[in-house]
């Protein structure tokens, strides 16, 4: 013990840090503030200490090489000795990244930690969420598997969007005229340099400034911000109920740090690596690329945006929305900070927070996406062939072998992109029905070039029976008299 | 070895050290900002795209649409499969063709050929394009990109290299209009 004693007093008469630490590991924060709403942000930290360390090792032995990127992962999976498990901390980490930064948002918004003096903490704080979102984008592509290919497509065909500077941003997104070598080189300098770089820098401002302001107090209804008074009534508070963070404030800190590191290794156990998937051939067209689990909410905005409000909203609404961000601890930076006075805030957040719940869903399983293999590979069920004439038996053919299959499902069965067909005949007549087929509409393509007359009358007898057992199929109320013969016609003055 | 001298001095080592450095920045800067838009130079000088055979017209037969694949001109040693390039090769009626790149006109996801319905499907958001490459259904905004095309020799070539974006038309025959 006295030789270590020793040799930190030897190092710290050079360095002479060792004040400074201790000054600012025990530093007084309101007591209050030892709380569970407060350990996202060390939370944040240690995952990205987490992915930092799984990162370098990751690098021992990926290769950024368009042709062997996705070898070098089959063997980190399969040839080094717990590299899956490497690969997996590393996913999932990403995935618990993007959620613990959210949390963090919304409890620093809530607790309304943005407001005087702390507006540049939380301006710092969303370009760390922009930095942030930018390493989940160019994380997924250095997997570089047929999701990362198609989805660096889908990227570059947004950039494209940009009016004037669009195709210049897209080669220099892709390095080049296509997705190929110089497009993984670039994004694994970004993923591993530049973006990590910026990372550090702006993590390192933002902590300079919590240690230096102070964590924010825990706010109190009718406890108004002023910047006027704010910082001598913050500073009285941490004298009159102060505790020193280290030892005594950060103890929730860290069982909360220590909880979600087990959680990530426990998925990371369970659930294993993801992917890779398909190997990065262009020929191979038989793949449903998809996002990784933080852009679903997007892969489901793009799917259902109306396709002329799609470009505006793509390239004005991110904007807007962040330059809102940057701009509101100036707005709001006074008043009151207890999100109990402040039911804009919290009805705002709930808003975002099923917005991005619902999409997120709904693209984990894109109800959009036509089955493709439907067609062929998802028989009729037999009740829909139950006790049918020949011809709608031969409609049930035509149902199958156009595809129709594939966007419409019977007994839950097939595509979801158009509506289900099981009770069909109650919804149409026969004429609507021919006419909707020939014609299409809404969402539904034309298919009059690639019917014969044959094949829609026997297609429309097969729809015409999906009704339910007890119902009569619709009827137009005129079509009787229509197709009456003439017999039928009143008896006065008709010529 | 009055002060003033001596100061004099050091003022004119810092003036002229700021001034050079200035000047070494900027000599510096140049290769580096060239090197970092090369790819966008590149685009500007001489379009990225050239002729690239797709193989004999026996492979495409009259009134059907195949899937034809070419290596991209503009490679380089480590692209590895990223190269191999696919395509939609339509034979209209024996005379005239169309080839449709694969990449769908609204986010770039390759779309597939149904011979059955005559359809190309886009399995990423749903969008639909009929056999002639007009948008059928979904979010596209537009019908397929088309690459032109020529036949030499009794092949089928088409003038390619760049992967067709949205915002970039520079290698669409013609805008397809969809069916209103």
């Amino acid at each position: 013990m006295r030789l270590i004693k020793i040799i930190g007093e030897w190092l710290d008469a050079r360095l002479q840090v060792g004040a400074t630490i201790t000054e600012t590991a025990e530093h007084r924060i309101p007591r209050q503030t030892a709380s569970w709403f407060y350990v996202f942000g060390s939370a944040a930290f240690v995952v990205f200490m987490l992915q930092i360390v799984t990162g370098i090792l990751l690098a021992f032995i990926y290769v950024p090489s368009a042709g062997e990127a996705w070898n070098s992962l089959q063997t980190l999976n399969h040839q080094v000795s717990l590299g899956w498990f490497i690969r997996a901390l590393h996913g999932w980490g990403s995935d618990f990244m993007v959620a613990i930064v959210l949390i963090h948002m919304v409890q620093v918004f809530l607790f309304g930690a943005y407001k005087y003096p702390r507006e540049l903490t939380w301006i710092v704080g969303i370009f760390l969420l922009i930095v942030t979102l930018g390493m989940a984008f160019t994380g997924q592509v250095l997997r570089f598997d047929q999701d990362a290919y198609w989805g660096l497509g889908i990227g570059a065909s947004i950039a494209s969007r940009v009016p004037v500077m669009g195709p210049s941003i897209v080669n220099l997104m892709l390095g080049g005229p296509i997705i190929a070598g110089a497009t993984l080189s670039r994004f694994f300098a970004l993923h591993v340099f530049i973006v990590p770089g910026l990372l550090i820098a702006l993590v390192s401002v933002h902590l300079l400034m919590v240690i230096k302001l102070g964590i924010n107090e825990w706010p109190m209804p009718g406890r108004l911000v002023r910047k006027a008074t704010y910082i001598k009534e913050y500073h009285e508070l941490v004298k009159k109920d102060g505790i020193r963070f280290f030892p005594d404030g950060m103890g929730k800190d860290l069982l909360f740090d220590g909880f979600i590191l087990l959680s990530i290794a426990a998925c990371a156990i369970y659930f294993g690596p993801f992917g890779p998937s398909g190997p990065p051939n262009p020929t191979i067209i038989q793949t449903v690329p998809r996002p990784d689990f933080f852009f679903l909410w997007l892969y489901a905005v793009l799917s259902f945006l109306p396709p002329s409000m799609e470009t505006p909203a793509l390239l004005i609404g991110p904007v807007v929305a962040i330059i809102w961000l940057l701009v509101m601890p100036f707005v709001f930076g006074e008043g009151e900070k207890s999100w109990r006075r402040r039911p804009v805030a919290v009805l705002t957040i709930l808003l975002v927070a099923v917005a991005l719940a619902t999409f997120t869903r709904l693209a984990l399983h894109t109800p959009w996406s036509p089955i493709m293999d439907a067609w062929s590979g998802i028989p009729i069920p037999s009740d829909f062939l139950h006790n049918r004439t020949a011809l709608e038996r031969q409609g049930a053919l035509v149902f199958q072998v156009k595809q129709c299959h594939n966007c419409h499902s019977l007994d839950d069965q097939g595509g979801k992109r158009g509506p289900a067909l099981d009770a069909v005949a109650v919804r149409l007549t026969q004429d609507q029905l021919i006419r909707q087929v020939i014609q299409g509409g809404g969402n539904m393509p034309a298919y009059g070039k690639n019917l014969s007359p044959a094949e829609t009358t026997a297609l429309v007898a097969f729809l015409e029976s999906l009704h339910p057992a007890g119902q009569a199929p619709a009827r137009d109320a005129a079509r009787a008299i229509a197709l009456a013969p003439d017999a039928a016609a009143p008896a006065s003055g008709h010529p | 070895m009055t002060l003033p001298t001596d100061l004099g001095r050091r003022d004119l080592f810092m003036k002229i050290g700021i001034f050079l450095n200035g000047i070494v920045g900027v000599v510096l800067a140049v290769p580096v900002v060239r090197y970092l838009l090369s790819p966008v130079a590149h685009e500007r000088k001489g379009s990225y795209d050239s002729w690239v055979s797709l193989g004999d017209l026996g492979q495409f037969p009259s009134g059907q649409t195949r899937l034809a694949t070419y290596r991209n001109p503009t490679v380089s040693p480590t692209d590895g499969d990223t190269a191999d390039i696919a395509c939609w090769v339509r034979n209209v009626d024996g005379q005239n063709f169309q080839v449709f790149a694969i990449n769908c006109a609204h986010l770039g996801c390759p779309v597939r050929w149904f011979p059955q319905s005559s359809l190309f499907m886009c399995p990423c958001h749903g969008g639909v394009y009929y056999q002639d490459g007009a948008r059928a259904s979904g979010p596209p905004e537009r019908g397929l990109f088309e690459y032109h095309y020529k036949v030499e020799n009794g092949n089928l070539l088409i003038k390619s290299g760049e992967m067709p974006t949205p915002g970039q038309a520079s290698n669409i025959v013609r805008e397809i209009r969809p069916c209103v």
